[in-house]
């Protein structure tokens, strides 16, 4: 499952990021880093970009850059 | 002895914050070289042999954003004597991934732990000589807006800069990569020197894939084969591609170091209360509504409430001050140009110069709010998707929406978005907002032509500005901005009460800013201005300006407009003193008619114009570049007289293209 489709409330650990050159390189410096947990906090009123907790920090990312992020877990918080 | 200090540190850490308490008002604002990157310079108080740098706040040092190579070029290049890298201990996870690169620059470092006040109310604690044990170097717990901690900090960047010493540690990584990064060392040691790289933070680049760094150390062929064999086999070991594997190993080494130094029992009072807030204002429902109200309400007192009488209050005083003068003149027999140089030249370019203040400063101190609390991050995370088909992100939209007040705070503005391409765009595309000086114009050309549909024109010429925005958004996006755009992922950090000296010093340098680069520009251009209007090619005073050069000029370039349904030299003649403020066109077409009543100059202009011609003329006004205070900001932001005359160019070419594309389909059906 990849984390644009995980609803509002539940959270998951990634697996893998996809994509390349600097979205990707972008994604691995925040902190969205295989084995890193990460709960889906808000999307926005216009449905897109969504609200994460991650790193015990809050991040925005668009539901496209979302997309390339694979979860294994997903899990109700 | 001078030393140089180099601030690093990630968005929203509280940099400028510490960077303010550093330094306090001694700044010096400039653009890093050929960018347009803001760079601070200061001297430290009370120690004036150290000066501080401020560099942008960036997340990594992976070359791919513009502030991210002006750091890295800054801290090798410029070899600054200590790295002062600033941490927000309530995310320092996150923040330590920058530390564990600016490690690997072998730059003597120093870390300013700061909000530990929040850290250590919330009952969470940070063992910080074991931190400082484990990376090897100093570290100092600060809580920048609260100024705790900040002496002991200065002592301890000035012992580091005397000591010149070099981060210890290096070596956190471990097993497959920390084998690739030693035998490329090994490899590239000598290369590395000759370059003036340091060899760990050259191999790890290397690791990385990082092109320029190939370039700068002539890697040869055969080296890069071996490289990449030793990275292939690395990825094999790890079972993950090259860029994955060292975003892992820091993030893997962070958690190891937190997990000894960092105690959190729960999260921070500042989090929990953050979390709260957004179920307001970025509520599903109530989140546009409110960020409109918001909005609604920074104009109605800038541009209303407080901004009104106190630009009144300033006319009335230059204008006291220009009638004392007047009489002094005029008492004394001074000749009548130098009457007129004073009072039409001299005193009316000082008179707007110092018009644009009261909005500026009200402006800026509501833009800092908003900027330092917060809430900017949510405006942009609200907003992003209205922008993102123009190649734009959400943090775009409040300097394009305070546009249609005034485009000089607009474009100064810019100066906070975390982009360089986002800047350039947004710099360029916020003038097509119509500004309220147009206001003037339009409501002139209305009452004369179209007093049964004013409002339907008025609207329509706003609507048309946006849209010409959206299509040159998509043209520059698609043009010159091509290739990939800086991926909107952004932090929403904590909200938190700005600081009173960091809002006011803010106000104080965006109007400091104003004064110094506009006063130039604005002062020459109605200079110049006045002495076309005021003389002949032989040099004497005209009494009728119809009689002066800039009537002469205006005759000339007067046919250019044809296609645009107009020729007339009046009319070109307001647009070029247009240039001064865009109200001035009014006022000029009133004088050169002759006319002094509102009544009259409809009259003339009707001879001017037929109501598809005005209304091309209106499209022209809203569109072409904007006034000199506005080029001045401009091409203050964009750091380079260059591209703000590309930028010129390009809105008045619309301009021409918008308004005969108008008059040319209209006749067809008129």
């Amino acid at each position: 499952m990849t984390l644009d489709n995980v609803m509002p409330g539940q959270g998951g650990v990634i697996s893998s990021i996809g994509g390349q050159g600097m979205l990707r390189r972008r994604l691995l410096d925040m902190g969205l880093t295989p084995n890193t947990k990460v709960r889906v906090r808000k999307v926005a009123p216009m449905g897109d970009p969504m609200e994460l907790l991650l790193r015990n920090y809050v991040l925005t990312i668009r539901k496209e850059e979302a997309s390339k992020i694979e979860l294994k877990e997903v899990f109700n918080s | 002895m001078k030393y140089v200090i180099a601030l690093a540190g990630n968005q929203n850490s509280g940099k400028t914050t510490l960077y303010n308490a550093l330094t306090g008002s001694n700044q010096h604002v400039g653009n890093f070289p050929g960018v347009t990157i803001e760079k601070k310079e200061g001297l430290i108080k009370k120690h004036k042999e150290v000066s501080l740098v401020d560099l942008p706040g960036i997340y990594s040092l992976s070359p791919y954003t513009m502030e991210e190579v002006v750091t890295r070029d800054f801290i090798l290049e410029e070899h600054p004597d200590v790295i002062l890298n600033i941490v927000d201990g309530t995310n320092i996870e996150r923040n330590l991934y920058l530390t564990l690169q600016l490690m690997e620059l072998s730059t003597p470092m120093v870390i300013a732990l700061n909000m530990m006040d929040e850290v250590e109310s919330s009952g969470n604690s940070i063992d910080v000589n074991k931190l400082s044990k484990l990376l090897g170097i100093p570290v100092v717990p600060i809580s920048a807006s609260k100024e705790e901690g900040i002496s002991e900090l200065v002592d301890v960047i000035v012992k580091t800069a005397q000591e010149k010493e070099q981060p210890k540690k290096l070596d956190f990584c471990s097993g497959e990569v920390h084998k690739a990064i030693h035998s490329i060392s090994h490899l590239i040691e000598d290369q590395a020197k000759k370059a003036g790289y340091p060899v760990r933070f050259a191999a790890t680049k290397l690791v990385e894939g990082d092109e320029p760094t190939f370039e700068m150390l002539n890697i040869t062929e055969n080296q890069a084969h071996i490289i990449e064999h030793v990275v292939e086999e690395m990825e094999r070991g790890l079972n993950t591609d090259r860029e994955a594997a060292l975003a892992d190993m820091r993030y893997d080494y962070i958690g190891r170091i937190c997990r000894d130094t960092v105690f959190k029992k729960q999260e921070t009072k500042e989090q929990v209360r953050s979390e709260k807030i957004d179920r307001v204002l970025t509520n599903k429902y109530f989140g546009i509504p409110i960020f409109f109200g918001i909005m609604f309400f920074i104009f109605w007192v800038t541009f209303g409430v407080i901004g009104a009488p106190l630009q009144g209050l300033l006319e009335q005083l230059i204008g006291n001050f220009t009638d004392f003068i007047a009489r002094l003149m005029i008492t004394h027999d001074v000749s009548d140009w130098v009457y007129s140089l004073v009072i039409n030249g001299v005193f009316a370019g000082v008179g707007s110069v110092l018009s644009f203040l009261p909005i500026i400063v009200i402006l800026f101190f509501f833009l800092s709010l908003l900027e330092d609390s917060g809430y900017m991050a949510r405006v942009a995370f609200l907003m992003d998707k209205l922008l993102r088909k123009i190649g734009l992100s959400g943090r775009s939209f409040v300097p394009m929406l305070v546009g249609f007040g005034c485009s000089v705070p607009a474009i100064m503005a810019t100066r906070t978005l975390a982009s360089e391409r986002d800047r350039k765009m947004t710099i360029i595309l916020t003038p097509f907002m119509s500004c309220s000086a147009k206001l003037p114009i339009y409501g002139m050309i209305t009452a004369t032509f179209f007093p049964d549909n004013a409002a339907v024109v008025m609207i329509s010429l706003y609507i048309l500005g946006i849209v010409v925005a959206i299509l040159s958004g998509l043209l520059l996006k698609s043009t010159i901005f091509k290739g990939e755009p800086v991926p909107f992922v952004m932090e929403l950090p904590a909200y938190r009460v700005p600081s009173r000296r960091s809002v006011l010093l803010h106000m104080w340098q965006k109007a400091k800013d104003f004064i110094q680069r506009a006063f130039t520009i604005i002062f020459i251009a109605t200079i110049i201005i006045w002495f076309l209007q005021s003389f002949d090619w032989s040099l004497n005073m005209v009494a009728d300006s119809s009689d002066s050069m800039l009537a002469a000029i205006g005759s000339v370039i007067s046919p250019v407009f044809i296609p645009l349904g107009f020729n007339d030299w009046r009319a070109s003649t307001a647009l070029i003193t247009g240039l001064t403020a865009k109200e001035a066109v009014v006022s000029t077409l009133s004088v050169l008619t002759g006319t002094s009543t509102d009544m009259q100059l409809s009259a003339v202009l009707n001879t001017i114009f037929t109501p598809l011609s005005a209304f091309s003329f209106l499209t022209f006004t809203l569109l072409y570049m904007p006034c000199v205070a506005a080029f001045a900001a401009s091409r203050r932001e964009f750091g380079s007289t260059k591209y703000a005359v590309l930028a010129a160019a390009y809105q008045t070419i619309t301009a021409y293209i918008v308004g005969m594309i108008i008059y040319q389909i209209g006749i067809l059906f008129v």
